[in-house]
């Protein structure tokens, strides 16, 4: 059983990044993050595009950009590619880690390519994460090389639904 | 066969069309994968490392945007770092017979941003609706938390929420590299 059911949500959230000092974004630096999450342009001079709407130049968009994933607040930039497109699947998968072990076991799952994002959570099961596979047998096979890496045994979620995907967040 | 066993064979049936990239596509997802290279012109950039024309590029992931491989083009945002420092993943335990239904109307609610049917794993864990709900403070969360049970009540024999504690990972999917094309080098926005 993890403990980690009575920790303190605020302190572990803290954790989690550096604080977020929103106040050193201005009001283009926000209006590029909420209007551009998706939707970039996709033409041959797409920083002028953008630079047009917010009234300042392309260099400057671009550097902006620049300055946003430097400092955290993008993670990412570019196209978000959905692998089930391509034949492939998305499987969330959750093991029961040991505390002591946690650490260990992190570095074991972030080892694999196809693990695309992983998350610690409150519960027995207290590891959670999202394969990115090319094919239903690539997702047998990786799953088998973790239970063999790690000794634990990883129980696999996928989706027989999807009902709603739409996630974006606002500043 | 259970009826998420049939549902699942559904879904494969489903995806069993030939979805493969052909080699150039394929190349094209290796390359821009990790970012868009941080130059004023980034599609005519990737073209020179693919030795293609930058309208092929523009025309190949506009192509690929239509046939849903590409999702969208944009800034991915770190959600912690903009403040929404609380997730929680709710788990519910519905009728199979009424999970469509329900996953509907979970997933027409404002603030879940993802909802899916999955397999319950017995004894452990007898959820089989997921709803992702985010939020800037624990209260906000719970609030929203607190109309998905007013909703599913009725219908729902037990239900949980499992808060993040840390993020591990979140580096997004990551095809291998097939092609030893020299030119179809790392170009990683960060």
């Amino acid at each position: 059983m993890s403990g980690s059911s009575n920790t303190n949500r605020a302190a572990d959230a803290a954790a989690l990044s550096a604080e977020a000092d929103l106040s050193s974004l201005d009001a283009i630096d926000r209006q590029l993050i909420n209007d551009y999450q998706s939707g970039f342009p996709l033409c041959a001079d797409p920083y002028a595009e953008i630079g047009a709407r917010l009234g300042i130049e392309a260099e400057e968009v671009l550097s902006r950009i620049e300055t946003l994933l430097d400092s955290g607040f993008l993670s990412r930039f570019g196209p978000l590619f959905d692998i089930e497109a391509m034949g492939g699947e998305f499987t969330l998968t959750a093991m029961e880690v040991p505390l002591e072990r946690y650490d260990e076991v992190t570095e074991i799952v972030n080892s694999f390519d196809e693990v695309a994002h992983n998350y610690e959570r409150e519960h027995q099961l207290n590891m959670w994460f999202v394969l990115a596979c090319e094919s239903r047998e690539h997702t047998e096979e990786v799953l088998e090389q973790l239970h063999k890496a790690s000794g634990i045994k990883p129980y696999p979620f996928p989706k027989l639904q999807e009902f709603f995907i739409g996630l974006r967040f606002d500043v | 066969m259970s009826l998420n066993e049939q549902k699942n064979q559904q879904l494969n049936q489903d995806q069993s069309a030939d979805q493969s990239l052909d080699p150039t596509d394929r190349r094209l997802v290796e390359l821009t994968q990790k970012g868009l290279p941080l130059d004023l012109h980034p599609y005519r950039t990737v073209a020179e490392q693919l030795e293609l024309e930058e309208a092929e590029v523009i025309d190949r992931l506009q192509r690929l945007m239509d046939r849903g491989v590409v999702r969208r083009i944009g800034l991915v945002p770190n959600h912690y770092k903009l403040g929404y420092r609380y997730n929680a993943m709710t788990v519910w335990d519905v009728p199979d017979e009424k999970i469509t239904e329900l996953g509907e109307q979970v997933g027409a609610l404002p603030f879940v941003s993802h909802s899916y049917e999955r397999p319950r794993a017995l004894p452990l864990w007898p959820y089989n609706l997921f709803a992702m709900v985010h939020g800037r403070s624990e209260a906000e969360v719970e609030e929203k938390v607190a109309q998905l049970k007013q909703l599913l009540e009725a219908d729902c024999r037990q239900h949980q929420r499992l808060y993040s504690r840390r993020i591990l990972k979140k580096t997004g999917m990551r095809i291998k590299q097939r092609s030893n094309n020299s030119t179809a080098k790392d170009s990683t926005a960060k």
